[in-house]
């Protein structure tokens, strides 16, 4: 019996771990992309390394919080859900090191006028991304308040649409950005950011979900 | 021995049976759902029923000595027969059948064909027991839903950590449930064959004394034991996947719930308790562990605001606890019949004043019977 308490606890610190790694993920993202925008290309490698450390870390411990799940014959019940759960916040981080390393890759010129509604649109993204991982934490420990984080996340997606869609008007309404190459690629790194807030609302519903299949 | 083991039979395939059904209300969702390991569930109650059983079994067995003195072992034979049939070829049918009610139905037959005036002060505190143990289970089941709800808002506890309190509350309740079964069940097996038990008093290590009544309900401890570890599995699976899809917690709650219920109707310190304190005792009495599975099963739906209730299956449970008893009853009667009237001269009845001495085969009488019955 022992045994098991321990494994149980090693398998929370596991979890903790996972989702720490998520939030900080979400706030280099933040720090990364606002860099990326003011020119600051050290700093903005230098996040690059940390989030790709993350992603990797995150990907090393999901796998193993399954193994242990599996193997030790853990809630045995909720198992899939629980997997489930993690394995899609899982996406949220590969998104975040995704859009980075596209931005490294492409160096998208964002002219000043769209520098702000960018950065909006990444707190807005950011925003989403961390009250993803307050709704993991509370479908962990505390069921009742999922919802207190869920509706937050679906107001930031919405924001984040909304802010994404401004973008790419002015985009193609801009006289600054005279080939449609050039507007396909800043409409294209709108898009990105704002895939971290809708990988994040869908998160959200499979906690939803799963808390709903876990009440009593 | 051979005969003596021969009329015991009836009471251990009760006993069997009794495992092989019963037993998976105890542990049924918890190995379904995979929280406890088949064989943990089954050593955890066959060792539990097994010390209900000779420990707390007493209680309740009196009761239904009282309402039927069998005097002689093939008659206690052919009641427990009559039980073990009608239990049998209910569940073929699919009807909803409870051992408890099949033994009191044999045990009626056996008093209306022998002529025996039934203790009507006994049948009704059954009878009563029968309507007041679901719903019992019910409102225990209710309160303990709203307490354990009440605690997991309040102490938020990791999911991980609570699945593993939860395994343990199982292991538990599912070791008390096992325990009250045996203790209140243990009547159904055993309880016709007390007032004429071939066992003597036995005294053994440090002067522990042993009943010639424990060791019949060892015995029929044991043969719940082996229904446990034969057949008990696929009816766990059943019941934990099929019929009620119940998560750990809920099951849980009704393990426990119906545990109290069997142990409140087989406690005699508790009743002794109750009486000396002026307080309403409920009387001693087999019970149907799967109608108070069903009670508490409902107290939690409605505490859930009366979701899924499937009211029919319900009115088809309750048919049961009517169809089971008679169907006994009368089979009791025609096995009783057939028993004296078809193997004369040493079955002939004697009439005498209303009550007649049923004489049924004597024991080298019946092995000759069943030896011929082999070589057909």
């Amino acid at each position: 019996m022992g045994k098991l308490f321990k494994q149980t606890a090693y398998l929370i610190a596991d979890i903790d771990n996972f989702l720490d790694n998520i939030s900080k993920a979400g706030l280099l993202f933040g720090l990364a992309l606002r860099e990326y925008l003011e020119g600051e290309e050290k700093k903005f490698h230098a996040r690059i390394d940390e989030i790709a450390e993350l992603e990797s870390d995150s990907d090393v411990l999901r796998r193993e919080i399954r193994h242990k799940l599996y193997s030790k014959m853990l809630i045995p019940e909720s198992r899939g859900d629980v997997l489930n759960v993690l394995e899609n916040i899982d996406n949220v981080i590969d998104t975040t090191k995704k859009v980075v390393f596209q931005i490294d890759i492409e160096r998208p010129s964002i002219s000043e006028d769209l520098k702000k509604d960018f950065q909006e649109l990444v707190m807005t993204s950011q925003n989403a991304l961390d009250f993803t991982v307050k709704a993991a934490r509370a479908f962990f420990r505390d069921s009742e308040i999922i919802n207190d984080y869920v509706h937050k996340v679906y107001f930031y997606e919405h924001e984040a649409d909304k802010i994404e869609e401004l973008i790419k008007r002015k985009v193609f309404s801009s006289e600054e950005l005279p080939t449609l190459a050039e507007r396909m690629h800043i409409r294209d790194f709108a898009t990105y950011v704002a895939s971290l807030s809708d990988e994040s609302q869908a998160v959200c519903e499979r906690i939803s979900v799963a808390a709903v299949k876990r009440s009593l | 021995m051979g005969s003596l083991l021969l009329f015991l039979s009836g009471g251990l395939f009760l006993g069997w049976s009794l495992g092989a059904n019963d037993a998976a209300n105890v542990f049924g969702t918890a190995v379904a759902t995979r929280m406890v390991r088949f064989t943990l569930a089954a050593a955890i109650s066959s060792i539990a029923v097994i010390a209900g059983a000779v420990y707390a079994g007493a209680g309740a067995a009196g009761t239904l000595g009282r309402l039927g003195a069998i005097t002689a072992l093939p008659g206690a034979f052919t009641v427990t027969l009559a039980a073990a049939l009608s239990v049998f070829f209910m569940t073929r049918a699919s009807l909803p059948v409870s051992t408890s009610q099949a033994v009191v139905g044999g045990i009626l037959g056996w008093n209306i064909y022998a002529g025996h005036a039934v203790d009507y002060t006994v049948l009704i505190d059954i009878l009563t027991s029968w309507v007041l143990s679901p719903i019992i289970a019910a409102v225990i089941g209710f309160i303990l839903f709203y307490f354990i709800r009440f605690l997991i808002k309040h102490l938020s506890i990791h999911i991980m950590r609570r699945d593993l309190y939860t395994r343990i509350a199982l292991i538990i309740s599912g070791a008390f449930g096992a325990y009250s079964l045996g203790a209140n069940n243990i009547g159904n097996v055993m309880g016709v064959f007390v007032p004429i038990s071939p066992f003597p008093d036995i005294t053994v290590l440090a002067g522990l004394e042993f009943s010639g009544a424990q060791m019949l309900f060892l015995l029929g401890g044991m043969a719940i034991s082996a229904g446990i570890f034969t057949y008990s599995k696929r009816v766990m699976e059943t019941v934990g996947s099929d019929i009620f899809k119940l998560s750990p917690i809920t099951a849980f709650i009704v393990v426990l719930s119906s545990g109290i219920v069997l142990f409140l109707f087989a406690s005699e310190g508790l009743h002794d308790w109750l009486v000396q304190s002026g307080l309403p005792a409920l009387p001693l009495v087999p019970i149907s562990s799967s109608q108070a599975v069903v009670g508490s099963v409902v107290g939690i739906g409605f505490a859930r605001g009366m979701q899924n209730i499937r009211y029919k299956l319900l009115a088809k449970i309750g048919a049961g606890w009517a169809t089971t008893p008679l169907v006994a009853g009368a089979l009791c009667f025609l096995l009783l019949f057939f028993m004296e009237n078809l193997f004369p001269p040493e079955c002939a009845a004697k009439q005498s004043a209303g009550t007649r001495e049923v004489n049924l085969p004597s024991p080298p009488l019946v092995l000759k019977i069943f030896k011929q019955l082999n070589s057909l």
